[in-house]
């Protein structure tokens, strides 16, 4: 059964190779771009494993910023990643910590996302499956993120900028979004987010991102609460 | 130029404090039973970050120093529709298609 777990995850990722490549080749470009070797874009790739904080890490340096402001910053936009962590505790915390630390190396925005709405589609889902799931999703998506860095390093200039490739960023983080809109507080939550975002744009990188992630989660479970009342207190007055 | 030391030093540290994140609370609570009012709260996780995540990235590119572009506005528009109504594949497609063809067209 954990075998067919495996593949499944494996093949539920398979969309997000389509965002993988292009984010990987071009940290191998850009990377290449600001004056890094070959063995240092690979050894960020694979140390880190986050997009988002590589390219973080890359402009800073690009911009002689002492190494403690570029850590932080780096860091803070890896902060999300501590709600991902938490949220996959139901469902793969009981594994031994060796297996943990390989899901936590792991962990990554599509991983976290196609696993999690997966479990919660499907809570007859074993403990056992659920692991072999999250494996089955990484093992797609690792070996494409360490490849394509590669081939972004080793092709370096040649892709043309008219291709827009950053742009396969936020477009990625639409299509893993949009379909955990599935209730009136998911939405509500999704528009304060936005909201949010515009009004802390002045905030230092990350901090913003942090800060609008909360005021959206509040927002959702305080809405998922005032709901959950008004749906008590109706079939109280049904009752009476 | 990007000095090796500044390079080693920093992408070490990124590599620990980013692992960190990640195993902190599978790392360290993991066989713990978690409070009802953070599992309500971690429902919202995805759509407290994800939404932040891509509102500066749409509106403020770095692609064109920051400036509002409005074929990527409309082909994060278009990207959502999609995603909303028919399939992540598509909407990948669809983002990306739309941006060209605004490009092309505006």
């Amino acid at each position: 059964m954990t075998r067919k777990a495996f593949w499944q995850g494996y093949r539920d990722c398979a969309p997000f190779i389509a965002v993988v490549v292009p984010f990987s080749l071009l940290f191998g470009v850009v990377a290449r771009d600001a004056g890094l070797d070959l063995l240092q874009v690979m050894a960020m790739a694979v140390l880190v494993i986050a997009g988002a904080s590589q390219f973080t890490a890359l402009a800073l340096l690009q911009e002689h910023a002492p190494v403690f402001i570029a850590l932080i910053a780096a860091l803070a936009v890896n902060l999300r990643m501590a709600l991902y962590s938490a949220a996959l505790v139901p469902h793969v915390g009981h594994a031994r910590l060796g297996i943990r630390a390989l899901m936590a190396y792991l962990m990554v925005d599509q991983a976290y996302a196609v696993a999690v709405k997966t479990y919660e589609e499907k809570p007859g889902m074993s403990r056992a499956e659920k692991v072999a799931y999250y494996f089955g999703v990484m093992a797609l998506i690792c070996p494409f993120w360490y490849g394509c860095t590669l081939i972004g390093a080793l092709v370096g200039t040649a892709i043309p900028t008219s291709l827009q490739l950053d742009f396969a960023a936020p477009v990625c983080f639409i299509a893993i979004a949009a379909p955990l809109l599935r209730s009136l507080p998911h939405m509500l939550a999704a528009a304060v987010s936005v909201g949010c975002a515009i009004l802390f744009a002045g905030f230092p990188a990350g901090l913003g991102l942090i800060a609008a992630a909360l005021v959206a989660m509040l927002v959702g479970a305080q809405a998922e609460l005032a709901l959950r009342r008004r749906a008590a207190r109706r079939e109280a007055e049904g009752r009476a | 130029m990007i000095d090796d030391a500044t390079f080693w030093t920093l992408t070490v540290l990124l590599g620990i404090g980013t692992f960190l994140i990640r195993f902190s609370f599978l790392g360290f609570f993991g066989r713990r039973q978690l409070p009802d009012w953070v599992v309500l709260h971690l429902k919202y996780v995805g759509v407290g970050v994800l939404p932040a995540m891509v509102t500066p990235l749409v509106l403020w590119p770095q692609a064109t120093g920051g400036e509002t572009d409005p074929a990527r506005v409309i082909a994060a528009l278009v990207t959502f529709l999609v995603a909303l109504r028919l399939s992540v594949t598509g909407a990948l497609l669809a983002g990306m298609g739309t941006l060209y063809l605004m490009q092309a067209l505006l």
